[in-house]
């Protein structure tokens, strides 16, 4: 399963995933038009930092999910592939999901849940990877992304 | 991208299917590798003028909205972009600072390869800064001259004298508003003072000192480098030459210069031409010696020497990638920093000149004035010794290449419209206040990776034209007009609208006027000044049914270009934006209130031929309001498009 992985080692904490998230989250998915939108775009990944090493934090699609588990309304739900989604018409803004999230992935739009929907409007890429001007971000499987630390450390 | 996606130019589409080929990274490779851009940036929102930062405000307004200091998008933008203006209106500044110097030594008679070629230009000009010229020699007024110009680059206080050339009336506002330029280098100080950590935080009033450095550099630093390169190597006459990666020979030692200055560049086509050198060549197994020139430098010996130009900015490397060019030499500004890997690939010898601006792993040969004929000839030397490394396999030169005319001047020009024994602006002025042309446009500025190579500048004159809009163009806009056809006096029939066909037909001219390098906006200006002086077409720059533009820019000298042309009244449209849009009072200030504070304000607009009509729009509001005639073919020009 092909997942969003990040190789913390290379984030500077620029804030373009931040970026090329909310654009593409936009109507127009042109930053200049975006930021100019009525309805503002919002990222779904955030930089956040522990001591000073940055990160970019975002909904990780946990195998066994706790957001998935204390949504009430069936809002939060995991689809055939595995991805962990969120269906905004049952979301009733109780935030359960908020409360048991271990990342801190989830945040709010209004009185719905938001988070990494892994770009719908895409097909085989993520706005965050592209945008990650080191390249710390990565998409592919974890053996995939393990061989890359490898072949990178020799 | 493919390579009919990057450039609209044949030669150039040729070269870079070759380096695709063999693996040599261009300019446009590594624009895909650096795509998404930082955002931050883009938008003008990152802030690293002091170390609480750097700071970035959210665009998105989830995140920060004021940096460590309190700073908001506002100042940050602001701050940012004057910041660019400095950058720019110096390197003008300084290129007319080294112009400067050199008549200097050669006043002196310690810069032997140099003399006054332009007296008539040498005495008015000293007559306009006040200097005796009665029963003096040359010479000395020649030192008095410089020693004066030298002179307003330290001003402290006062005014600029270039910038008495305006019309009274934009002189008038000027002091109104606090921006007539006080000394060049002042200006731009004050720039970095003002942006400096917790200075001005007023993002209007930080514009406003932005737009008083770009006079200094419009009206100062780049009006010299223009009048003393007149003085020095002759002021251009129209003259015949050719254009494109295709001027480079397959027989001869190809010598390409590149860079902005002319200083040196004029001074090797002196010794491109030395007898002894093309017996050497000869012996080397060429049949001659063939200069070529890329950007701005380019420019200064096509039009005064009728040089070829092999192309324009992006163009740097595909020159090298033809593998026919026996050696290169830089001096300042545009010059990529990739040209030393790309020369590698090739029996090309990179060589730089300036000590301002080296390159490592490249040959340096310093230039200095006293030692002018000399370097050149050692230079020239080693590229026609350079000749028998040329790889034959290696070679690909494109067929392309263009017939052009350039070499037109404030001077020569317009009065050329009047005839040689009526020379005078009347007849420009006239054609505008009939009809017969709807106004003028200035194209200018660079070439960028984002914008597909050629396709702004020529698209826009195209369309420019064909509404008997006369077009003038310098730097790299000339040379892609100039590639594609447009400054041959035939384009006229083939592009131009009916009222500016028959102009271009009466006198002979092309439909688009080649006026010189990127320094040489400042014939612009005064070209401006003397429609305004000529009378009938109200009496200040932002008046006149003028529009100006720089649709394919990057660097910072075009943002200060840009400026000075606001600054002076005419309405400029900018292909990309000016990355300040992430502060909405900025990006309104310099779009929409400008026009209440200067008579003039900035578009941005990315497509050419929506933007040839915001020129156009323009022209037409200024028409009706100095209650011109309707333009004469409007109807016909209507049912043509």
């Amino acid at each position: 399963m092909e997942k969003i992985f990040c190789d913390i080692r290379k984030c500077l904490g620029c804030k373009s995933c931040e970026i090329a998230c909310a654009v593409e989250h936009s109507a127009s998915k042109n930053i200049f038009q975006a930021i100019t939108e009525e309805k503002k775009p919002r990222q779904r990944v955030v930089v956040e930092s522990t001591t000073r090493e940055p990160f970019p934090l975002r909904c990780h699609h946990c195998e066994d999910a706790p957001c998935v588990q204390a949504c009430m309304s069936g809002a939060m739900y995991k689809d055939e592939k595995g991805f962990t989604r969120h269906d905004a018409e049952k979301c009733v803004g109780c935030w359960m999901c908020i409360m048991v999230c271990p990342f801190g992935a989830i945040s709010r739009q209004e009185n719905l849940a938001l988070k990494c929907d892994l770009c719908p409007d895409r097909e085989d890429s993520f706005a965050c990877v592209e945008g990650c001007p080191t390249k710390a971000l990565f998409a592919g499987s974890w053996e995939e992304f393990q061989e890359k630390l490898r072949k990178e450390e020799s | 991208m493919r390579e009919e996606e990057k450039s609209i130019d044949k030669a150039s589409q040729e070269i870079l299917e070759i380096a695709e080929k063999e693996g040599i990274d261009t300019a446009w490779d590594r624009y895909e590798a650096m795509v998404p851009q930082c955002g931050f940036g883009e938008l003008g929102l990152c802030c690293r003028n002091c170390l609480l930062g750097p700071c970035r405000i959210d665009p998105f307004e989830e995140g920060p909205q004021k940096g460590v200091c309190g700073a908001t998008a506002e100042i940050i933008a602001a701050r940012n972009l004057i910041r660019m203006i400095a950058g720019g209106a110096s390197a003008h500044s300084d290129h007319g600072r080294d112009i400067a110097h050199t008549l200097l030594l050669t006043a002196q008679g310690k810069a032997k390869g140099y003399e006054v070629k332009d007296e008539e230009k040498l005495l008015s000009l000293a007559r306009e800064l006040g200097i005796r010229t009665n029963g003096r020699d040359k010479k000395e007024i020649a030192i008095e001259v410089a020693e004066k110009v030298f002179s307003e680059f330290g001003q402290q206080h006062g005014e600029l004298q270039f910038s008495h050339r305006a019309p009274e009336k934009r002189q008038a506002l000027w002091r109104k508003l606090g921006i007539m330029p006080r000394g060049i280098d002042r200006e731009i100080v004050e720039v970095m003072h003002r942006t400096t950590m917790g200075v001005d935080n007023d993002c209007e009033n930080l514009i406003t000192h932005g737009m008083r450095t770009a006079l200094g550099d419009g009206w100062g630093g780049s009006m010299i480098a223009t009048e003393l390169s007149d003085l020095l190597f002759g002021t251009p006459k129209p003259i015949r030459a050719k254009v494109n990666l295709g001027v480079l020979k397959e027989d001869e030692v190809n010598l390409v210069v590149h860079g902005h200055e002319p200083t040196l560049s004029d001074v090797i086509v002196t010794a491109s031409q030395d007898p002894e050198l093309i017996e050497l060549a000869r012996k080397n197994g060429a049949k001659g010696i063939n200069l070529a020139g890329i950007c701005c430098t380019a420019n200064e010996i096509l039009m005064r020497h009728g040089i070829p130009i092999a192309g324009n900015f992006l163009q740097q490397e595909l020159a090298i990638a033809t593998g026919a060019v026996d050696l290169m030499l830089v001096d300042v500004q545009c010059i990529m920093p990739s040209l030393s890997s790309v020369a590698k690939c090739f029996h090309t010898k990179l060589v730089s000149t300036s000590p301002k601006a080296k390159f490592p792993g490249t040959e340096h040969i310093e230039f200095k004035e006293e030692e002018a004929l000399p370097i050149a000839k050692k230079i020239v030397r080693m590229a026609v010794e350079n000749f028998k490394n040329r790889v034959k396999e290696k070679v690909n030169i494109p067929g392309e290449k263009m017939d052009l005319v350039a070499g037109f001047t404030a001077e020569s020009v317009f009065k050329f419209l009047g005839g040689k024994y009526r020379a005078t602006y009347r007849p420009l002025n006239d054609a505008i206040i009939s009809g017969r042309l709807r106004g003028a446009a200035g194209i200018v500025g660079c070439n960028n990776p984002k914008i597909k190579h050629d396709w702004g500048h020529v698209e826009m004159a195209k369309e420019l034209i064909k509404n008997d809009v006369l077009v003038v163009v310098t730097g790299c806009s000339a040379i892609a007009n100039a590639k594609a056809g447009l400054l041959k006096p035939e384009a006229a029939f083939q592009y131009a609208g009916k009222g500016l066909r028959e102009i271009c037909e009466a006198v002979g001219v092309p439909p688009v006027l080649h006026v010189g390098s990127c320094v040489d906006n400042s014939r612009i200006l005064i070209t401006l000044c003397n429609v305004v002086a000529e009378g009938g077409l109200g009496d200040d720059i932002s008046d006149l049914p003028v529009a100006g533009a720089a649709p394919e820019w990057m660097s910072e000298k075009a943002v200060s270009i840009a400026f000075y042309f606001v600054a002076s009244g005419v309405f400029t449209v900018l292909g990309n934006p000016f990355p300040i849009l992430g502060s909405r009072e900025v990006t309104q200030l310099l779009t929409k209130r400008l026009e209440q504070i200067v008579g003039a304000n900035f578009a941005f607009e990315s497509d050419p031929i929506k933007a040839a009509h915001l020129m156009i729009d323009h022209i037409n509001e200024r028409r009706q309001a100095l209650k011109l005639k309707p333009v004469m073919y409007e109807k016909e020009e209507v049912a043509v498009r």
